[in-house]
This record gives structure tokens, C-alpha cells and sequence, in this order.
């Protein structure tokens, strides 16, 4: 192979501009979208335990809706399908006038497709515990939102935090998607520097860095929270 | 014995890339009787693919061209061609580590490129221009001024257009698309106000257009480009055989005839009559045996 190696380009300017504002957009996003992921996810997560059966089923749907379209495919329907479907202000509003119509549109559409998959940990984590539990709360008094609030949840999730570390990082890698629609994420400030300068292994290494430095940050914070939560006698506490 | 062994495994390692790296791309394509083309599945007409799924262009047309010359000139039985789809941030490193010895688009001929692959001669002349809705306004890049601008990433084009917004300080938003159907797409939904790419691969995106008659090229040429084969780089042989093989087709008016078949006007109704910067590169380019 032919191929003159540079690794100080990356810390040229503007390489090195173009490498931080991808890291930056990268963490940004896939936060955002971690934070509708947590709130929806756990919404619909709890209505598939729920008694009442069109809560059930409203999250089956979801669920099943948003985890057997391939994410890519999601991005491009929720950028370039759902805007036509709008009446024409709203139109106008979300392909021109917003800020950055491609950064939301790929917030949203990684937030609702790790939504579902947050949905299945949280059931799995409610599922999981002895069904005695909810009827011994019930039989105190508690309310159903009362024994999800103080019995059901506190246990379920920390039950699932472990697994709920694989979706955290799965959004941070799967923000790389978002260059597709034209965001400035960390890939593709790494295509952009290949694109200018024909060297192509020195910045996709260096994204390559960036991305394990991000996903070991995030695993030590998880390991974190795992050990500050946990209960003595409870699952997970055995170490 | 079980050292000497070992030493032998040790040296065939050392020595094995060693000789991988002096055979150039002919004595692969030889060894092999195969012959990687790498293609664009939307340049029209240089490189696309047709409704069968199966790759052709002008440019593709040269490319076999060449094949043919390597199987006269090897005399080999067959050569296999094998078609690899690329976009414009694959191709410089496809070429570059071997995947493919010729890369059959419009691809720009840039010093910048250079330093990691080689052009064999030029194929075609163009520039860069805009493409906009009928009526919008906007005929030149100063009529962008806080609007949307489209531009395909890793092309010559993205850079001359982001080069003039900078020397006039205009506020325009680039949005990089990844092809020319995408860019097609976000003009048609009223996402953005024009695409910057070639000027004859514009007239070829405004051919898909549902409806071709909205959509006109405009502004002054923005850059210069000519068109070429990318080759790997530091093979003497491959890019003499190229280049001969390029000379002899257009000494014997073949290459002119190329031309007509795909611009003039072409299966795509392209109709662009070559142009006398083209006809002049070809006459340059035409070396003796």
C-alpha cells in the first residue's frame, strides 16, 4: 500500500477546529437523546406492566414499531417523510426556520428509537421482580402509581442498570448515523478532514479514539452509579 | 529443526509484504485475469448504474477500453472485470490500498490528490456552477446571502463553493448531502435554495428531477475542473499502459466517438456538445507511440 502517513495534521488548524466540533455535537446529541430515550422509554416501559390493556398495547406498538425499523431508515423518515405529512407553517417551521433542522430531527429520532429499547430494559427490570411484591403494596393501600413510585421502580431499575449501560453507549455510537441527514458529528468531521487533506486512517483513528474515551467514560459512570444504588441483600449487591 | 522452522516462518512474514508491495497493480490484474473497476452508482453520464443494476458511462467506457489493451497486451485468455461501488470519500482510499486499480467517474484532477493517487489523462472539462429553482432569483453565489446551500461532501466543488462564500463573506448555510439524489431530494422538498456541484454533472441531476423544466443551472464557473482516471500511485507501467491506451484512442478518433455516444445528446438527453477546452486537452494528450 501506497500511503504517506501524517499524523500532525489532526492537530492542524482546522482539523483539529472541525475534530472538536464533532466531539462536541456527538456528546450533545447523543445526551439529548439519552435524556427522551430515560423519560420515554421509562413511560412506556411501565405502561406494558400496566393492568389497563390500551396502556398495553399503545407500548407493544411503540415498541415494536421503533425497534424493527433499522434505525437509519428512521432518520430518514423522520427528516424527510414526516415534515410532508405537516400542515404548511409547520412545514415552513421544521425544514427552514428552526435552528438546525438536521441536529433536532437527529436528536429525536435516536432519543425515540433508544426509547424502545429502554422500554424493554425497564419492563424486563418490573418483570422481574416477585409479583408478591406489587400485591403485598397493594394490599398496604398504595395506589398504582404509589407502588410503582416507591416499590416496583426503586427496584426494577437498578436491576437493569447493567444492561441499561449497552443502550447508553449504543446511543453514542449510533449518533454516527446522523452525518447522513448532514450533521457535523464526530465521523463526519473525520470524513471532512479526509476529504481535505486524502489522508483517511490518521482522523477516523483519531475518531476512533475519541469514541473509546467517550464509551469508558460512560461505562465508569454507570459502574458508578451501580455501586452507589445498590441495596444490602438485593440483586446485583452480591460482590 | 523446530528453530529452523520457525526462523524460515519468521522470514517468509518479513519478506511476504515485502514482495506484495513491488508487484504493481498490472502484475496483480495479470496473476488474477481480473480487473477492478471502481464505479459511481449516480455520475451521470460518467459512471451509473442503468435499471438492470449493471454499471456504464463514458467514463466506464474508457475504463474497458483500458482492459482490453491489458488483455492484448498480456495475451491473456480472459480478464474478469469486477465493478466496486464507490462514493467520493471511498474513492481516494480504494484506489489507495489496492481494492481497485482504476477508479471510472468524474472525478476532479487535483495536486491535492496527487499526493495519494495518480490521473491518467484528462477525460473531461467542467466547472463549478448552481443548481436552483426556476424563478428563485438566485444566479450567482452572492444571491445566497442567509440562504441554504447543498453541497456534496469530499468534491472539489464543496471546496471552490465554500472558498467564494469565504472571500465574500457571505452568511450561507452548507449542508452536505452524501449524493446527488439526496441533493435532489432536499431541493424538491424546499429544504435548501441550490446544489453546487459540475456543471455538466447538475444538468445530469436536473434530468432525475420529476419535473426538469423548475430546475436551471446558473452562475459563472466557480472552479476548474478536469475530469480524470485515478489510478494507484507509484506504478510506472500501469499509468504508461493507461496513458498509451488513452493516446491511441484518441488518435484513432474512438474517444471522439465516446463522446458522441454519451453527451451528444446521449442515452440520458444530456446534449452537450464538446467543448473546445476538451478538444484541445485531447489533442495534448494524444502522445506518440
Amino acid at each position: 500500500m501506497n500511503y504517506s502517513w501524517d499524523w500532525g495534521l489532526l492537530f492542524r488548524s482546522p482539523h483539529i477546529d472541525w475534530l472538536i466540533e464533532g466531539f462536541r455535537n456527538t456528546v450533545v446529541m447523543a445526551v439529548l437523546a439519552w435524556f427522551i430515550a430515560m423519560s420515554l422509554g421509562s413511560l412506556i416501559g411501565v405502561m406494558r406492566t400496566l393492568d389497563n390493556p390500551v396502556a398495553k398495547r399503545v407500548g407493544t406498538i411503540y415498541v415494536e414499531i421503533f425497534r424493527n425499523i433499522p434505525l437509519l431508515a428512521q432518520l430518514f423518515l423522520w427528516y424527510y417523510v414526516i415534515p410532508e405529512l405537516l400542515p404548511a407553517a409547520a412545514q415552513k417551521f421544521v425544514k427552514r426556520d428552526m435552528a438546525d433542522p438536521q441536529f433536532w430531527t437527529s436528536v429525536v429520532g435516536l432519543g425515540c428509537y433508544t426509547a424502545a429499547r429502554v422500554a424493554e430494559q425497564v419492563r424486563s427490570g418490573i418483570q422481574s421482580i416477585p409479583r408478591g411484591q406489587r400485591a403485598a403494596a397493594l394490599a398496604m393501600g398504595f395506589s398504582t402509581a404509589q407502588v410503582y413510585r416507591y416499590v416496583l421502580l426503586p427496584i426494577g431499575f437498578r436491576t437493569v442498570i447493567p444492561s441499561l449501560t449497552n443502550d447508553f453507549l449504543g446511543v453514542f455510537k449510533n449518533s454516527s448515523l446522523a452525518l447522513t441527514l448532514g450533521v457535523m458529528e464526530l465521523t463526519a468531521a473525520a470524513r471532512q478532514i479526509e476529504e481535505y487533506t486524502f489522508h483517511s486512517f490518521e482522523p477516523f483513528a483519531a475518531a476512533t479514539v475519541l469514541y473509546s474515551c467517550v464509551t469508558l467514560l460512560v461505562i465508569t459512570l454507570m459502574r458508578v452509579i451501580e455501586r452507589r444504588t445498590r441495596i444490602a441483600g438485593s440483586v446485583g449487591s452480591g460482590r | 529443526m523446530l528453530k529452523r522452522a520457525l526462523l524460515a516462518a519468521a522470514i517468509c512474514a518479513i519478506a511476504a509484504p515485502a514482495h506484495a508491495q513491488s508487484g504493481g497493480a498490472l502484475e496483480k490484474i495479470v496473476q488474477s485475469k481480473t480487473f477492478s473497476i471502481a464505479y459511481r452508482e449516480e455520475s451521470v453520464p460518467f459512471s451509473f448504474i442503468d435499471s438492470s443494476g449493471k454499471p456504464q458511462g463514458y467514463a466506464i467506457d474508457i475504463c474497458l477500453k483500458i482492459a482490453d489493451a491489458i488483455k492484448e497486451e498480456y495475451k491473456l485468455d480472459k480478464l474478469d472485470i469486477k465493478y466496486v461501488p464507490v462514493t467520493p470519500q471511498t474513492r481516494i482510499p480504494l484506489i489507495a490500498n489496492g481494492t481497485a486499480q482504476v477508479e471510472c467517474s468524474s472525478t476532479t484532477i487535483t495536486t491535492g490528490r496527487m499526493k495519494q493517487v495518480e490521473f491518467l489523462a484528462p477525460t473531461f472539462i467542467t466547472g463549478t456552477k448552481l443548481l436552483v429553482r426556476k424563478g428563485s432569483g438566485i444566479t450567482k453565489i452572492e444571491d445566497l446571502q442567509g440562504k441554504t446551500l447543498l453541497a456534496l461532501g469530499g468534491t472539489t466543488n464543496e471546496k471552490a463553493a465554500e472558498a467564494e462564500i469565504a472571500k465574500r463573506k457571505l452568511d450561507v448555510k452548507l449542508v452536505k448531502v452524501k449524493d446527488h439524489p439526496q441533493a435532489l431530494l432536499n431541493l424538491e422538498q424546499g429544504r435548501a435554495d441550490a446544489y453546487t456541484s459540475n456543471d455538466v454533472v447538475l444538468y445530469g441531476i436536473r434530468s432525475m428531477a420529476k419535473d426538469p423544466s423548475q430546475y436551471e443551472v446558473v452562475g459563472p464557473f466557480y472552479s476548474y475542473d478536469p475530469f480524470s482516471i485515478m489510478i494507484p500511485k507509484n506504478d510506472t507501467d500501469f499509468r504508461a499502459l493507461g496513458l498509451r491506451t488513452m493516446s491511441r484512442l484518441i488518435e484513432s478518433g474512438e474517444m471522439r466517438k465516446l463522446y458522441a455516444k454519451w453527451f451528444e445528446p446521449g442515452p440520458t438527453n444530456i446534449n452537450l456538445p464538446i467543448s473546445p477546452d476538451l478538444e484541445n486537452a485531447f489533442k495534448l494528450f494524444a502522445f506518440p507511440d
